[in-house]
């Protein structure tokens, strides 16, 4: 079954594989990851905030996110940002927007609507008790939010929040659509040049599986950690 | 902004020769769906047995049920389809592989196997935690009038499973609507592929894919109530739904 | 110092607080006191701002709690009060939780809020456990700790609402000595509690709530020698058997 491939094509373009490839990835993952989590922690906020209008806006464009596929949005993206772009530097064209930074946006926004779901259990879970005594102290909203909620919201849904990353760090891979040159693009591009398609679909395979794997039993390790501590 | 508007594109008839590109995004949409529900049985059927896999009492069983669940868990769907369309093919005995190269309509069948089998994981996660979820007490009384194992899954463990993980499994349904468009990278026209060559041929961006938006956005909100309306017809008396919490009495 | 006038609350259609007045003066302490459900929590959560109310005036130091233009957060750093459920914050050790009020209300420099924090703690008798988290405390030690956050922040008067109700009852007196003491240095404190042995020592007034409604509102000895209404005695008669 295994006869007449040439799986020496994976040894030799691993710096490619990796130092483009797998780069790519992992800076787009930790990119959206950041952002997608302040975007989102505020997004939670404004859902449950007493203020109607800004939590409807906050749900419509959650909802939004969520009902949409991922490659529509990335579509969408990559032709709307060279026009914002314009309109925001008063150019007379749309902006050339390369794959990368046009990724990063769509990433970020679309992630921001999974983490704030998370991040509205994990406000939602502190205790009534925890606010009153806040306000009590002579704390406002924001210090009482950024001092007592959204520190323990965040410590107790740490293990969700990085299981949604890990989730995002497979999702990376349809930057393909793009053209973009991350690990999955790096991969095909190789096995395209030296029709190579079932080692080199296979070694991707095998490491994209092999880093969810091991975040994910990462995160269960913290989770155990976390249980001793409390 | 010099875009220029034109949402009278939609009744314009699309180069590719088959009606309107009205039209075609309904195609589109006919593809997403097909695939959609034939993978959603698949996904269903193989979920359901895995699941029931990793809650019986034989080792072997859960250490099987959770490898199946981690191999597909763990890699990207973009990366499964490609394993399926170009890998698959080439490792198997030469006729085999030929007899898929050639079939038609290959990148439909590829992406409604693809997606069953990545969704089966999914929901077998669903069924265990729904299966888990149920005191043992259930399990033990039907051991106790005497069921077989197989018959306690069957007539009282799995119908009141399949009621607690309706919202859980409504969501992967709306999932596996959403993860279809991943198949256009293997060459299946459905709704996104086809927003996707209007934009091309019409330049008409933003109405293009405003029109798939607005088109996915319908087909949630249509799922969404059927499932709620499954829901009330399905419920169980006394029983609040998810979470098998019972009512006070 | 603290003025309630005629306060009347709803919660949609029901009504839980019933059109209650009463006056607590400086140096004052009062019990309020009555079934669950009788509105005492509630009317006190309103004294501070915690909780609205639709109808009436309160009073406190001079500022109207209810109005529009008022800094709620500066009346409530005047104004102590104690949880039930303690409420320290657990992502905080203890120095910390005394220490972050006094930072960010009342601008106070680390060094000074933590002088203050450690003279408070040798107060309450646990400058020992400064460093340490509230989950490694017992119940006592951390009402006793949530005691003295509320006192850091020097306020006029202090609300109590059942500061004893969740603790085993070995550790109720030690929490219970902390609040006589406070009481004897002449703190304007008003609290709920069930603890009647507490009004006995310290209380100069026992307001009595059931159903929203105050009921009775006497001087201590009054109130437990002959108290008037029928209400109150079969409470005083259920409550005074242990």
């Amino acid at each position: 079954m295994f006869s007449g491939f040439d799986f020496d094509v994976i040894g030799r373009s691993l710096p490619y594989l990796f130092r483009e490839g797998m780069a790519f990835t992992l800076t787009l993952t930790g990119i959206a990851m950041s952002g997608g989590i302040v975007f989102g922690t505020l997004l939670a906020m404004m859902r449950l905030a007493k203020f109607p209008p800004l939590a409807l806006a906050a749900g419509a464009y959650v909802n939004l996110m969520r009902s949409v596929p991922l490659l529509l949005v990335i579509f969408w993206f990559y032709f709307l940002v060279p026009w914002i772009g314009q309109w925001l530097i008063g150019a007379t064209q749309p902006v050339r927007v390369g794959a990368f930074l046009s990724s990063a946006i769509t990433f970020t926004m679309f992630e921001a609507a999974y983490y704030c779901e998370i991040m509205r259990a994990g406000i939602q879970s502190i205790a009534r008790g925890q606010v009153s005594a806040g306000y009590a102290l002579g704390l406002d909203y924001w210090q009482t939010m950024g001092q007592i909620v959204l520190p323990q919201a965040f410590r107790n849904m740490l293990p969700v929040l990085l299981t949604q990353t890990i989730i995002l760090f497979q999702d990376t891979s349809l930057v393909y659509v793009i053209s973009a040159t991350d690990f999955l693009g790096a991969a095909a591009k190789i096995a395209n040049r030296d029709g190579r398609l079932v080692e080199m679909y296979l070694f991707a395979a095998a490491i994209y599986f092999a880093i969810s794997v091991a975040g994910s039993y990462g995160v269960k390790l913290m989770q155990q950690r976390l249980a001793v501590i409390r | 902004m010099n875009y220029s508007w034109n949402w009278s594109i939609f009744w314009q008839l699309s180069p590719e020769g088959q009606g309107t590109y009205f039209d075609t995004l309904l195609r589109g949409l006919g593809w997403t769906l097909a695939t959609a529900l034939i993978a959603w049985v698949i996904a269903l059927a193989v979920g359901a047995i895995v699941g029931v896999l990793r809650t019986t009492p034989n080792s072997w069983a859960i250490r099987l049920g959770n490898a199946y669940v981690e191999l597909f868990r763990n890699i990207p769907l973009l990366v499964q389809m490609f394993l399926w369309y170009f890998v698959l093919p080439e490792l198997l005995p030469d006729a085999a592989g030929t007899w898929i190269k050639q079939l038609a309509q290959g990148s439909f069948w590829t992406a409604v196997v693809c997606l069953g089998f990545y969704t089966s994981a999914r929901v077998a996660e669903q069924v265990r935690a729904g299966i888990q979820a149920m005191a043992s007490g259930q399990r033990l009384a039907g051991t106790a009038l005497g069921l077989t194992l197989p018959q306690t899954y069957r007539y009282v463990l799995l119908p009141m499973t399949f009621r607690i993980i309706l919202p859980p499994l409504t969501s992967e349904f709306l999932n596996i609507i959403k993860n279809s468009s991943v198949a256009l990278t293997i060459g299946l026209m459905e709704l996104t592929a086809r927003a996707r060559s209007m934009q091309e041929f019409s330049f008409q961006v933003f109405e293009a894919f405003t029109a798939a938006t607005l088109i996915y956005l319908a087909v949630n909100i249509v799922v969404v109530l059927a499932m709620r309306a499954l829901e009330r017809g399905v419920q169980v008396p006394g029983f609040i739904g998810a979470g098998g919490a019972q009512a006070e009495h | 110092m603290i003025s309630i006038k005629n306060v009347s609350k709803w919660y949609g259609s029901f009504q839980v607080l019933k059109t209650c007045s009463t006056e607590v003066a400086k140096g004052e302490v009062v019990v309020v006191c009555g079934p669950s459900g009788s509105g005492k929590s509630t009317l006190i959560k309103c004294a501070n701002g915690l909780e609205s109310f639709q109808q009436g005036e309160i009073v406190v130091n001079g500022v109207s709690v209810g109005a529009s233009d008022t800094d709620l957060p500066k009346l409530r750093a005047k104004v102590g009060m104690v949880f039930q459920h303690f409420e320290l914050f657990p992502h905080m050790t203890v120095t910390e939780n005394l220490n972050l009020a006094q930072i960010k209300v009342l601008g106070r420099t680390r060094q000074e809020a933590t002088d203050k924090t450690m003279a408070l703690l040798k107060r309450v008798g646990l400058e020992s456990h400064a460093p340490k988290y509230p989950g490694h405390l017992s119940g006592g030690q951390q009402q006793r700790v949530a005691i003295a956050r509320a006192l850091a922040m020097d306020p006029l008067a202090m609300l109590f609402d059942e500061p004893t109700s969740a603790l085993d009852p070995e550790m109720i007196n030690e929490v219970l000595d902390v609040m006589v003491q406070l009481a004897q240095e002449g703190m304007t404190m008003m609290v709920v509690t069930h603890e009647m042995g507490f009004a006995h020592r310290v209380a100069h007034r026992v307001i009595f709530m059931d159903q929203g409604e105050i009921v009775e509102d006497a001087g201590t000895n009054e109130f437990f020698g002959s108290p008037r209404s029928e209400r109150a005695q079969q409470f005083l008669s259920k409550i005074l058997q242990h």
